[in-house]
């Protein structure tokens, strides 16, 4: 009897689990289709009191925020996760940058972009040019640094599947050890290091708190590395507290915009892996 | 045994015993060595390239080191000024006002610095989220792998790692225009009627927002971490384990209490630790609905304050370098405590489930 109770219980716990993610879509959707049309994507935010409008600084900013990340994030990351998986297994070392790595991925992204303003934004060290002010750049590294933890683990956990028989291969072939490393090994679990990078950036795109005293957000449209810049999750957030419900209808787009990129991110990373990484090894 | 087989060179191979014989040599008219073995020998090895890969990537990896180190150095080199002026009492004391008596938390204008109502209000909201969302998520764990169909368990699965996908500003969207509506109108009311007497209830808060939607808004948030985790801690409990108990005439919940979630507890804690954590540093979702008010309140209902909505909002506007240098020190605790949290609730995982790689939630 008390089987058929916790039963009862388990499935219950499921659907709610299950239903603020249905409200959530079901909002989304119902609230945000309605304002995506070309004008979004192509205009900038209007005053308010001005009907129309739309997010296409900001989407083209956190593009370009994504880039610049992704520069200083992907090579550190992906080279972390090669010693990781190839020079340090089993190694002390490894293993301290393993669970380093784990545990800087639970840091809250607050203290990621306090960090990037203490060493990017504020006016104490305002002695290069580039520095001392808000900045795409303060945002790219602040968003950079949030990656190389996540993107060591997906590529540590991907290269760890390649058979040591390939690597064997090649060595025995004569292919020198750092010519292995990157032309048999990373190359056979390049769709999975590159759906890990995906799933980093679908983690980082979303990310508002680090953005906002690194790059300020921007109203009008601009692409220079140098000043503030709009970023679309920053603009939901300003949209979304603003008075005013022409922004708010731009908010509700934007969240649908941004869920349906981070959705498509993730069930690819799941369509990939479940696959199989070895296509080319086995 | 990679690097060995590196080691060996080419120069240790014996040349032929008698160089003078025709016989030894591949190519007619040569004296002395063999052609292969001068054109191995010029084209040298890789022994250098191989060491700067190495090194190459080792400073690759010591650059998360590099990441904690540069965040520790710059949260307390900012923090200094802060540190000197209050002290460690900036977060459990206080400066009263002369005239009533009453407490004077967060008055920057005024110069007055305390953190206590965001630690409290970091506390209540984050335990208040893991008591909603504990039982919910071991509840779906346990329904996934012990009593779901196994044709669903990849959607719901699935379904489950898609709220953790969701960007923390989409839940706080979502948050201010639907759940504090809710939570205003029906939620609230009910519980202020039905458990008012507990003196935790009080109805002076009209707005919907306050420490429970920030609690509920919280728990939505780390249900997939938890979840996802002690499904991953249970399927690593041995089958010989849930095999022994049912031997023994148990029924299934009985198999599950005592074959599985008993030697999964450990691993569970450190899920839920890790939730916590989580909870501990949330920033956009509870800066949309605490309410963002520095104070300290016994009701449940009440508008309040959190260490990271405090540091979102007020950072990029800090006009005076104490003020920043206090907001800097809140998120230099704020680090300290989810590093603590972090790494307890991932050893725990680890002793479980003994150094699979784990999960990037």
């Amino acid at each position: 009897m008390a089987d058929h109770g916790v039963t009862t219980l388990a499935i219950l716990a499921t659907l709610m689990v299950l239903l603020p993610l249905m409200a959530i879509f079901g909002y989304l959707v119902y609230k945000g289709a309605s304002s995506l049309n070309l004008d979004f994507f192509t205009k900038v935010q209007k005053p308010p009191g001005e009907v129309g409008g739309g997010m296409a600084n900001a989407i083209v900013g956190s593009a370009l925020l994504l880039g610049l990340a992704s520069i200083m994030g992907v090579p550190l990351g992906i080279g972390a996760g090669i010693y990781l998986a190839e020079f340090g297994r089993g190694t002390k070392l490894a293993n301290a940058v393993r669970f380093t790595a784990d545990v800087l991925n639970g840091v809250p992204s607050i203290v990621m972009g306090v960090a990037a303003y203490a060493v990017i934004v504020s006016p104490h060290v305002s002695w290069l040019p580039f520095l001392g002010h808000f900045s795409a750049l303060a945002g790219g590294v602040a968003l950079g640094i949030m990656m190389i933890p996540t993107i060591a683990r997906t590529s540590e956990e991907m290269l760890l599947m390649v058979p040591n028989a390939v690597r064997e291969a090649g060595l025995g072939l004569g292919v020198p050890n750092w010519r292995s490393t990157l032309s048999i090994s990373v190359r056979t679990a390049s769709p999975g290091i590159i759906t890990g990078c995906m799933l980093a950036f679908a983690r980082v795109a979303g990310e508002t708190a680090p953005l906002i005293f690194t790059v300020l957000g921007n109203a009008f449209w601009s692409v220079d590395v140098n000043r503030p810049i709009a970023a679309l999750p920053l603009q939901i957030y300003v949209d979304a507290l603003s008075p005013y419900d022409d922004w708010h209808r731009l908010a509700w787009a934007g969240s649908l915009v941004l869920i349906v990129l981070i959705v498509a991110a993730v069930s690819l990373v799941r369509y990939v892996t479940s696959r199989g990484v070895l296509k080319g090894a086995s | 045994m990679i690097e060995q087989v590196t080691e060996i060179r080419v120069s240790k191979l014996q040349p032929p015993s008698n160089p003078e014989s025709p016989a030894a040599e591949p190519s007619p008219g040569g004296a002395g060595e063999s052609e292969v073995r001068r054109y191995l020998l010029s084209r040298g090895n890789s022994a250098g390239a191989d060491r700067a890969f190495h090194w190459l990537m080792v400073l690759c990896g010591l650059s998360i080191f590099a990441i904690v180190a540069l965040i520790v150095f710059e949260l307390v080199l900012r923090s200094q000024e802060s540190l000197h002026a209050f002290g460690w009492s900036f977060f459990f004391k206080a400066d009263h006002d002369p005239i009533t008596g009453q407490p004077i938390y967060w008055d920057p204008v005024n110069g007055h610095y305390s953190a206590l109502p965001f630690v409290y209000g970091t506390l209540v909201s984050s335990f208040l989220s893991l008591l909603l969302a504990v039982p919910l998520a071991v509840g779906v764990a346990i329904f996934l792998t012990e009593m779901c169909p196994r044709a669903l368990r990849g959607i719901l699965a699935f379904l489950t790692e898609l709220l953790a996908a969701i960007p923390s500003i989409v839940y706080g969207l979502w948050a201010v225009y639907i759940l504090v509506p809710l939570l205003r109108q029906y939620v609230n009311p009910l519980l202020i009627h039905s458990l008012g007497w507990t003196g935790l209830f009080g109805d002076d808060n009209p707005t919907g927002l306050g420490y429970t939607t920030s609690a509920v808004i919280l728990a939505i948030m780390i249900l997939p971490i938890i979840s996802s985790l002690t499904r991953e801690v249970m399927t690593a409990v041995p089958h010989s384990q849930r095999e022994a108990v049912l031997a023994l005439g148990a029924t299934r919940w009985e198999m599950i209490r005592m074959g599985v979630l008993r030697n999964a507890r450990i691993g569970i804690v450190g899920a839920v630790i890790l939730g916590l954590g989580r909870a501990l540093g949330e920033t956009m979702a509870v800066t949309m609905v605490i309410g963002n008010t520095p104070e300290i309140s016994k009701s449940l209902l009440a508008n309040g304050a959190s260490m990271a909505a405090v540091i979102a909002n007020e950072y990029a506007e800090a006009v005076s370098d104490i003020h920043r240098s206090a907001l800097t020190e809140i998120g230099l605790a704020l680090f300290v405590v989810t590093i603590i949290v972090n790494a307890a609730a991932r050893l725990l995982v680890w002793a479980v489930t003994r150094g699979a790689p784990a999960r990037v939630v």
